[in-house]
């Protein structure tokens, strides 16, 4: 039988909101210890090294074009990146051009 | 001063917007063809507000899942958002009542607009995440919206706009690998998924890939202290 999604997207609100409160609600009043500290303190770098990977997790996957065109981009946006440090410039431009060469791959 | 607070934080947001707007219409669109209405769309991306997760629940409503299985496929999928959390403690003390939603709210995107600081401009940091958190989720769920409106006509082709999540990401990585000397922590977090991510595949590559990144950086955290002391 099926369950309601109803309830079900209760669920899924709850766990979520427990993860993202949990750390919060834990180190609230107290000083997190200093192994607690220096992850928060490293952690951002290596997530969002995680995060680039976890974009491009098709890559394994996708034909030899598509991954071509991806670290393609990839490689633009970090270009742009050093060489203008303009954010908006660097995404709007990698973008365009990840969305006219696609149609080819 | 609240209005140059929100112009920044607009700003800023801009380049999520367009991720944002589509992945959020596609959710709407996904919702719409498997046969659930606006309503219960709308009330995902409002109260579980996590874009894979809402992606996955499309095929566990039409399967036979039951609630543990919707419980354990959103702490896989979302677990990272203990580690987001943890990097915030500081930012956010002292947000007040804006602080529940702070927590709602800490997206993937979000997260990597705020764990970089306020603009030094902003004399109410607290504020500007606020308005930063707020702007996200208000372009994912007028995303969704759209996508449940529009069912499965789209008027044009959007083909690959997704790719400016991606890109956000690599300018955010950039900009943290620019600000530091200490290159480890960044090099750990690619090196270690990307490892994972061939090991165990694209669907259960993340926990691993988090376990293993926390293993180290704890294992190596006093030399990194130093490094960074002597910067």
């Amino acid at each position: 039988m099926i369950e309601n999604p109803l309830s079900m997207i209760a669920v899924m609100a709850l766990v979520t909101l427990l993860l993202r409160t949990l750390p919060f609600i834990l180190f609230q009043k107290r000083r997190p210890f200093t192994l607690i500290e220096d992850l928060g303190a490293w952690l951002p770098y290596a997530m969002m090294g995680m995060l680039v990977v976890y974009c491009l997790k098709d890559l394994p996957s996708v034909a030899m074009t598509h991954a071509f065109l991806q670290i393609g981009c990839v490689m633009l946006v970090v270009l742009l990146q050093v060489w203008k440090r303009n954010t908006l410039f660097s995404i709007v431009l990698s973008t365009l051009c990840y969305m006219i060469l696609l149609p080819f791959c | 001063m609240k209005r140059e607070v929100i112009r920044q934080a607009w700003g800023k947001t801009i380049p999520v917007m367009a991720g944002y707007l589509v992945l959020g219409m596609g959710f709407g669109i996904l919702m719409k063809a498997k046969g659930y209405g606006m309503g219960l769309a709308l009330l995902m991306s409002v109260f579980v507000y996590a874009g894979s997760l809402q992606y996955a629940a499309v095929s566990l409503f039409s399967s036979s899942a039951n609630l543990w299985m919707a419980a354990m496929t959103a702490f896989m999928v979302n677990a990272r958002h203990l580690f987001y959390g943890l990097s915030m403690l500081k930012r956010y003390r002292g947000a007040g009542w804006k602080k529940l939603y702070l927590m709602h709210a800490l997206s993937d995107e979000t997260y990597s607009l705020v764990c970089n600081g306020a603009p030094s401009n902003v004399t109410d940091p607290h504020a500007y995440y606020f308005y930063v958190s707020l702007f996200d989720q208000l372009y994912w769920v007028i995303g969704t919206l759209c996508g449940s409106l529009l069912g499965t006509i789209i008027p044009f082709d959007l083909a690959g706009i997704e790719f400016s999540m991606t890109a956000l990401f690599v300018t955010v990585f950039v900009e943290q690998w620019i600000s530091v000397k200490e290159h480890r922590p960044a090099l750990i977090g690619l090196g270690v998924s990307a490892l994972c991510l061939l090991l165990f595949g694209k669907d259960n590559f993340l926990l691993a890939a988090m376990v293993l990144i926390c293993i180290w950086l704890c294992a190596i955290r006093k030399r990194l202290r130093q490094k960074e002391a002597l910067k």
